[in-house]
């Protein structure tokens, strides 16, 4: 191949990030902000909410009426760009483990233009499990070292909630939180009734303007397809945007990391990445490499980038880069709430997601299995898509429909009055769980397997264990609980049971997996030290949710941002105090 | 329609893909470029490529949808009828881009036929309008449905789903349901006639706590 080369760009930045989405987003924006010249590396395209989001598109504006694809597995108005597949980058499974689920975002803001936005502090327990329940390991750090960042990123990008003073549900700087929609107002009357707790949700959204850069909500229900006024939280449009315009990041999209390059001293130089538009090779240098390309993406890179300094891979002289992976458990059940047919219409969109939730209430020590769920309610009257409607053979021959009794099945104007009559009767319910991470469960590189770019891919293997299983199994029973007091018919998810785990998801498919690049105080047991810096190489960090030792049943975005800013804030102080 | 002004319209939002996608087929475009600002390239591409085949279902399969359709979702004094609300079109497409819908709806339409021909000596679109009836009435109760007529029941649930998502994914049947959202709002709380409807109240907690308008 007489015409390949590698193109080196003759600026050296400060600092390289790899990936834009909460990790690298977070960084990209502090650093620039101090004026660091920052180069800011996204495999996937552009992406800014105000152009790009599908935000107030009705069913029929698309001809596939809003259902899924392989390119949007949650359905093609959704704001993420790919999901569990990408053409010409497959992934491996070790055989006999549990089908681990990858998915992956490919677009500036990452996952977070997507995302839930339910935006939860870990409490004091979670930094400290081992110290309690004698499983896995305790963080370097407690919450008494990343609470003035939460409180910073409540501030900076906003998030609503309600102080509740619970221990291990840290208050926050809250704006007001939506009132709860009519079936949330059911599921809190059924679940406090039998002493489950129901609160308000804490989600990044505004519901009050913070600054003129970003709108408010106004209450569309879409926050999946980002929002064009930028009234919840993406890093496209709260961070990476913002931090681009300083005027000291270099955004480099379509740019698909291969390697962080380092020197005879073992010092991180760059990274070489694959221009996937015109297929070159390209290499950046800088003072300092921060990864936030995603848990596993991250992982791989480290693995991929053997040297002499690093044979292992590197960070990796503990062996543990790709190891603890984990993600939350997770198990649903659903149902239809009688008292809800032929319901009365009104807008009831609300914010993009739940209004209120159940965070963990229990305690281990009078149950079988270690660490807690948080519970999560779906329903109401909301905007149809491909797949509404289906299967209405299978309730209207099981409900009278305004007061008479149907056969199942049918057509014409009777099926035409079932539909209207079960709109927003149906409702649901998850539990998203702390599973306890485990040297096993890991990712690695596959010996014989590239991607188009000839990147050597990631190979899974992952099983859950008796410890998340028996988790699945008290969701069900809870979940049947709350659905037998609010007078619920469950039309779904109550068959699971000992044969398939009680419904557990695969590990990854709840998408908040983490732990890749752990963080501790041993180098022998763990890759990156307090502040998300390599123990084998001081001038590489790690900003994803790579560097979690464990992750609390809580979803992990809003700890990512806070230690991604508390990493760059280190990154300053230590660049002035020339130590890296 | 103007290519030029199709795009801009569809970049205010006015003018949906699927309008487009006529709109350039009418210019007798071999590739049209579809032009959807939420969209990555590789959704357009694909977009471009599936519209660019030929028909999936030819005219006397399309006319058998079309009367099974109108009879699963007909008009009545709330809405229009699956044909008005461009469902056969709508199958057309969603069979191409889901080819696992393609064999039971192909050869559900022909056991349809053939049910009809055995019956009636005619195809199910040549039959009259009470025959149609009597058929659908054969394989559209899964639970009373005679064993024999099995793979009709199949194939009318799947048409049953298809026609049903079609219609409420379309602008009469959004409207038909009633749904009223999808537009700015402030949402300020259930409705007080309906909190009472239902004997719920809203806490003073949560009435102090929570943003209203």
């Amino acid at each position: 191949m007489s015409d390949f080369q590698v193109k080196v760009a003759p600026k050296k930045y400060d600092a390289i990030i790899v990936g834009s989405g909460a990790g690298g987003g977070m960084a990209a924006y502090v650093l620039a902000k101090a004026g660091l010249k920052v180069c800011l590396l996204e495999a996937g395209p552009d992406y800014d909410p105000a152009k790009n989001s599908a935000q107030l598109k009705n069913p029929w504006d698309s001809p596939r009426r809003g259902a899924s694809s392989k390119y949007r597995p949650f359905g093609e108005f959704d704001g993420c760009y790919w999901g569990w597949e990408i053409d010409g980058e497959p992934y491996t499974q070790t055989k006999g483990s549990d089908h681990f689920e990858w998915w992956r975002a490919r677009m500036v803001g990452g996952r977070t233009n997507h995302w839930g936005r339910i935006s939860l502090r870990f409490g004091p327990r979670d930094f400290k499990r081992h110290s309690i329940d004698g499983l896995g390991d305790d963080w370097p750090i407690g919450y008494e070292d990343v609470k003035p960042y939460y409180d910073k990123i409540d501030r900076l990008i906003g998030v609503y909630g309600t102080n509740e003073g619970l221990e291990n549900d840290p208050d926050g700087i809250f704006l007001p939180p939506p009132k709860p929609r009519l079936h949330e107002l059911m599921f809190k009357k059924a679940a406090t009734g039998i002493n489950i707790p129901v609160i308000p949700s804490r989600l990044s959204i505004l519901t009050k303007k913070i600054n003129d850069e970003r709108g408010a909500c106004f209450y569309c229900g879409q926050c999946n397809r980002s929002c064009k006024v930028y009234g919840d939280f993406s890093s496209s449009s709260v961070l990476v945007k913002p931090a681009v315009l300083t005027g000291n990041v270099d955004l480099i999209t379509g740019a698909m990391a291969r390697e962080v390059l380092t020197d005879k001293e073992g010092k991180a130089v760059g990274i070489s990445y694959v221009n996937k538009s015109d297929k070159q090779e390209y290499q950046i240098n800088a003072k300092v490499v921060i990864l936030g390309a995603s848990t596993c993406e991250t992982a791989r890179l480290l693995l991929n980038s053997k040297s002499q300094k690093h044979p292992n891979g590197l960070a990796n002289s503990s062996g543990v880069v790709g190891h603890y992976l984990h993600d939350s458990t997770g198990a649903a059940l659903g149902g239809v709430i009688p008292n809800l047919m032929g319901r009365k219409r009104y807008n009831e969109d609300g914010v993009g997601g739940m209004h209120v939730y159940t965070p963990w209430w229990l305690d281990n020590k009078k149950l079988d299995f270690p660490r807690g769920y948080h519970i999560e309610y779906w329903g109401g009257m909301s905007q149809p898509s491909y797949g509404f409607g289906m299967g209405t053979q299978g309730l209207n021959g099981k409900f009278q429909v305004n007061g008479k009794t149907k056969e199942e099945g049918g057509y014409g104007s009777s099926l035409k009055e079932d539909v209207r009559f079960f709109y927003g009767a149906t409702v649901g319910m998850g539990g998203r769980g702390e599973a306890v991470p485990r040297f096993e469960n890991h990712c690695k590189i596959d010996p014989d397997v590239v991607d188009k770019y000839g990147i050597p891919v990631l190979k899974f293997d992952c099983k859950n264990s008796e410890y998340e299983i028996k988790q699945a199994k008290h969701m069900k029973e809870t979940f049947r609980e709350i659905m037998h007091e609010m007078g619920a018919v469950i039309t779904w998810g109550d068959q699971d049971d000992a044969s398939n785990n009680y419904g557990l998801s695969n590990p990854g498919n709840i998408i908040h997996e983490a732990g890749t690049v752990r963080m501790g105080n041993d180098k022998k047991t763990s890759a990156l030290n307090a502040w998300g810096q390599a123990h084998d190489c001081k001038n590489l960090f790690c900003v994803d949710g790579s560097v979690f030792t464990s992750q609390a049943d809580k979803n992990i975005t809003w700890t990512i941002l806070a230690l991604s800013m508390r990493t760059s804030e280190y990154i300053l102080d230590q660049l002035q105090k020339q130590n890296l | 329609m103007d290519r030029r002004n199709s795009i801009k319209a569809m970049f205010l939002g006015t003018v949906s893909a699927g309008v487009f996608l006529e709109a350039c087929k009418s210019e007798k475009t071999t590739v049209a470029a579809v032009s959807d600002a939420d969209r990555m390239q590789e959704e357009k591409d694909y977009l471009v490529k599936i519209n660019a085949e030929p028909k999936f279902f030819d005219e006397h399969e399309m006319a058998t949808i079309t009367v099974l359709g109108d009879i699963i979702m007909p008009k009545d004094a709330t809405s229009g009828s699956a044909s008005e609300a461009k469902v056969p079109e709508f199958i057309e497409f969603i069979v191409k881009d889901m080819p696992e819908h393609q064999i039971p709806v192909r050869g559900g339409l022909r056991w349809l036929d053939l049910h009809s021909f055995n019956k009636h000596g005619k195809s199910f679109v040549s039959c009259t309008h009470e025959q149609q009836i009597g058929i659908v009435d054969e394989i559209a109760y899964p639970k009373k449905a005679k064993p024999e007529v099995a793979q009709g029941v199949s194939f009318f649930n799947k048409m049953r789903d298809l026609v049903t998502t079609g219609f409420y994914t379309s602008e009469i049947g959004v409207k038909d349901l009633g749904y009223m959202g999808n537009q700015p709002n402030q949402w300020n709380g259930v409705p007080d006639d309906v909190l009472k409807h239902h004997g719920l109240a809203y806490t003073e907690k949560e009435l102090k706590e929570c943003i209203s308008f």
